[in-house]
């Protein structure tokens, strides 16, 4: 039956998540945004602590409650809708501040990519180290200088010399790549044990942090999301065991590249998810904004006697509303078990559409105070503007989204 | 919890209904259109399927008592407007007196009117609510009410009234005090030949061309009491408009849908330089967000229907739907022309129909209920 009730324990969590959102993190969002190559050293603990409870609190509702945790202990765990519960807080989160969301201390990508191409015993030996310690981070280097998009055109090469690999390429635009590299992290990177053979020579390899070979070049620097580190590494015949491969090393269609794509099915709608974030952290604003000018919103009326700011509102309001319904959608597909490739990239390219355009409506109906950096508008129209671009950038989004519409195939139509 | 399915029953609905307007209403579409008649034998069939209004009359009146469900009136009308939009308005146009008085009724004008509904043969009734003005606005109805004796005094014009020459009887919007915005407002249950209501001749318009639609006339028209629906607790008319905007902006996703898979299929079909035209980004890119923006407009409409369903007002969510679907409906429509190209201008392809059709969402209300 359609619903569109979040069940009240989600709902409890969010409330715990807003409270991070606005009493942590909006607190440092200026700072951090200003001082770009800093850390926020008291936010990694704080988070890196908040999540060892949040983990424990799982653990001991799992041993009271034998076969699952309770309503309202781990929700995370016993809800079984995990994608969707993981796009709403991921919005209260970017609600927060998206460049922290981003540089928050966790798996991360890379561990995503250990999640869908590793072997059990990978997943040990990767993922556990999250589960206590100090911070650390796992970070996914795919982009080079010479691609984004078209990643099938991958340079970086993975020789193999006796029971190692030799890493030798150049990445660009890791996130979390510097701090992955400077903690007890690691980097999944991919680079192609076979150019002649195309996508299928393409494989995962887990670089552990302080790999003699590796090296963090520059740390960019950015319009927006400055708190999270985008790191440029150079590998220069970087040695690593042959068992840091994720999954198979042999050049068949199936596997590697695949399924480390399948990812981006789960990841779309939470990337969606951090866009709709930010839309509404500048919607939220400007309603304040108009309530505290006593300037009403007329529904209802004739929508040619609204004023122009109400139109304008309105439509920020419904742009988003869309967005998150279409990525709600996709997770809620996910969660059931459904394929959902076309809807995951209809919510990414809506998403980073509707955000863009909110919130760079929002800067211009506040006027001079909306150009200022005194409030937060300004950096949430700049921290916006990423989530048209990666994980998939609009463009890319929307043909896979006609190749699927349309039945048709990267040769097809590219 | 979260769900995007459809109930079991909802999809047999949708199912059902969806195949009647691909396979009767579609093919009927463009000869109503060019002649401004809708085929009686079409409306008469829709009547059978009791998706119409027998479904919510109550058991005592020979209904089947079912709950009226805003989301399920919303897939209803959604496979309607797919067929074509004129047809499925004049075929939904008893809803728009019956259900209100189904709503808000006192149990006399229940007693009295909802009987009939429960007829074999489509019963044509309507409502009145919009206003021959350019900035009409529900919140500041112009058709005025006022007590005169023992009885009512309506004046006012009223224009796109549904099949009002074929009604018995209309449901009419008017207002006590144009201040208290819709508060104010009130339903009349107005019989065709009450002295002072001059129906005109029917309207031309831009698109719903085999709808037939009248102005109204109210100069000093006498109604008695009894007339007031609801007696002394009148209406809920947000709720009311709540359910107007559902189902108009329902039957625009329809009809938006059909745009888009029609100008879908053409341009896998027409080729251009050496290859169908949807291997060209510009046609695919278009499709594309076609196909995102009927998604998009779908859902939108299922919360504010959810929303009612619960027995919220919905008057933000149904409001910012229309408002959106009225938009991505044009521009749907609009680039469905646009591929066809040349073809899409010419009265063959239902796409300029479409296009024509698509404009009137903007400007609409109160001509659908789900």
């Amino acid at each position: 039956m359609i619903d569109f009730e979040i069940e009240p324990s989600v709902v409890k969590r969010v409330k715990m998540f807003h409270m991070v959102a606005d009493g942590v993190m909006r607190p440092i969002s200026r700072e951090y945004d200003e001082k770009e190559h800093e850390e926020p050293e008291q936010y990694f603990q704080t988070m890196w602590a908040a999540n060892a409870m949040a983990d424990s609190s799982l653990d001991l509702a799992k041993k009271k409650d034998g076969d699952g945790a309770k309503d309202g202990d781990g929700a995370k765990a016993r809800s079984p809708m995990r994608n969707l519960y993981t796009v709403i807080t991921t919005e209260e989160l970017c609600w927060g501040d998206a460049g922290l969301f981003l540089a928050t201390p966790n798996a991360g990508l890379g561990g995503a990519a250990v999640m869908a191409a590793g072997t059990p015993e990978q997943k040990e030996r990767f993922l556990s180290r999250f589960r206590g310690g100090q911070p650390k981070w796992g970070a996914m280097a795919i982009t080079e200088p010479g691609f984004g998009s078209d990643s099938s055109q991958v340079t970086t090469t993975a020789t193999r010399e006796g029971d190692d690999y030799l890493l030798n390429g150049t990445k660009i635009f890791c996130t979390g790549g510097d701090r992955a590299a400077k903690s007890e992290g690691f980097i999944v990177v991919w680079a192609t044990v076979d150019k002649s053979a195309g996508r299928p020579g393409i494989k995962p390899f887990v670089v552990e942090h302080g790999t003699p070979g590796m090296t963090v070049v520059r740390t960019e620097n950015k319009l927006g999301i400055r708190a999270s580190d985008t790191a440029a590494i150079v590998f220069d015949n970087c040695r690593i065991p042959k068992d840091h491969l994720l999954g198979s090393p042999e050049v068949r269609k199936e596997g590697g590249f695949k399924d480390v794509m399948a990812t981006f099915d789960a990841t779309r709608p939470i990337v969606a998810a951090m866009a709709i974030g930010v839309g509404r952290a500048a919607l939220d604003f400007v309603r304040d904004f108009l309530k505290q000018e006593n300037i009403p919103v007329r529904y209802g009326i004739s929508p040619r006697r609204l004023t122009a700011l109400e139109r304008d509102f309105m439509e920020m309001e419904v742009q988003l509303k869309a967005a998150r319904l279409l990525t709600w959608r996709a997770a809620w597909m996910m969660d059931v078990g459904k394929h959902n490739n076309l809807e995951a990239s209809m919510a990414k390219a809506k998403a980073g559409l509707a955000v863009t355009l909110i919130t760079q409506k929002a800067v211009e109906l506040l006027g001079p105070l909306g150009y200022s950096r005194e409030l937060l508008l300004e950096k949430w129209m700049r921290d916006a503007k990423i989530n048209d671009i990666f994980e998939g950038t609009q463009q890319i989004n929307m043909l896979i989204v006609a190749r699927r519409i349309l039945g048709y195939s990267s040769k097809d139509l590219n | 919890m979260i769900d995007f399915e459809l109930s079991e029953e909802q999809q047999m609905i949708r199912d059902t209904v969806g195949a009647f307007a691909i396979e009767q209403m579609r093919p009927a579409a463009r000869e109503a259109d060019e002649t401004g008649k809708v085929p009686p034998d079409l409306i008469e069939k829709l009547w059978e399927l009791g998706v119409v209004v027998q479904s919510a009359i109550p058991e005592k009146f020979g209904g089947a008592g079912d709950t009226r469900s805003a989301v399920t009136g919303a897939v209803i009308a959604e496979e309607l407007g797919y067929g074509d939009i004129a047809i499925a308005t004049h075929a939904l146009a008893p809803r728009l007196f019956a259900f209100p008085i189904l709503e808000a009724g006192t149990e006399e004008q229940r007693e009295r009117y909802l009987k009939k509904f429960a007829a074999p043969k489509f019963v044509p009734a309507t409502a009145a609510l919009m206003e021959p003005r350019f900035d009409f606005d529900t919140t500041m109805l112009a058709t005025s009410v006022r007590r005169e004796g023992a009885g009512l005094m309506l004046n006012g014009r009223k224009c796109f009234v549904p099949i009002a020459a074929d009604s018995e009887s209309l449901l009419v919007y008017a207002s006590s005090d144009p201040n208290a915005g819709y508060k104010g407002v009130e339903g009349f249950i107005v019989p065709r030949n009450a002295p002072g209501l001059t129906i005109s001749e029917r309207e031309k318009n831009m698109g719903f061309k085999a709808l037939a639609t009248y102005g109204l006339e109210f100069k000093d028209c006498k109604i008695g009491p009894e007339a007031r629906l609801g007696g002394e607790g009148g209406i809920n008319f947000s709720r009311i408009m709540s359910e107007s905007r559902i189902a108009l902006a329902a039957m625009a996703v329809g009809m938006a849908r059909a745009a888009y898979d029609y100008a879908r299929e053409y341009a896998k079909e027409r080729r251009a330089f050496g290859a169908p035209i949807a291997q060209k980004q510009a046609i695919a890119f278009i499709l594309a967000d076609m196909a995102i923006e009927v998604d998009a407009s779908r859902l939108l409409v299922w919360e504010a229907a959810w929303e009612l369903d619960r027995g919220e007002d919905a008057l933000a969510s149904s409001y910012l739907a229309k408002n959106y679907v009225a938009n991505s409906v044009m521009k749907i429509a609009d680039n469905a022309v646009q591929v066809l190209g040349g073809h899409g201008y010419i009265r063959e392809h239902p796409v300029e129909l479409w296009l024509r059709n698509a404009r009137g969402f903007a400007a609409l209300d109160g001509i659908a209920t789900v």
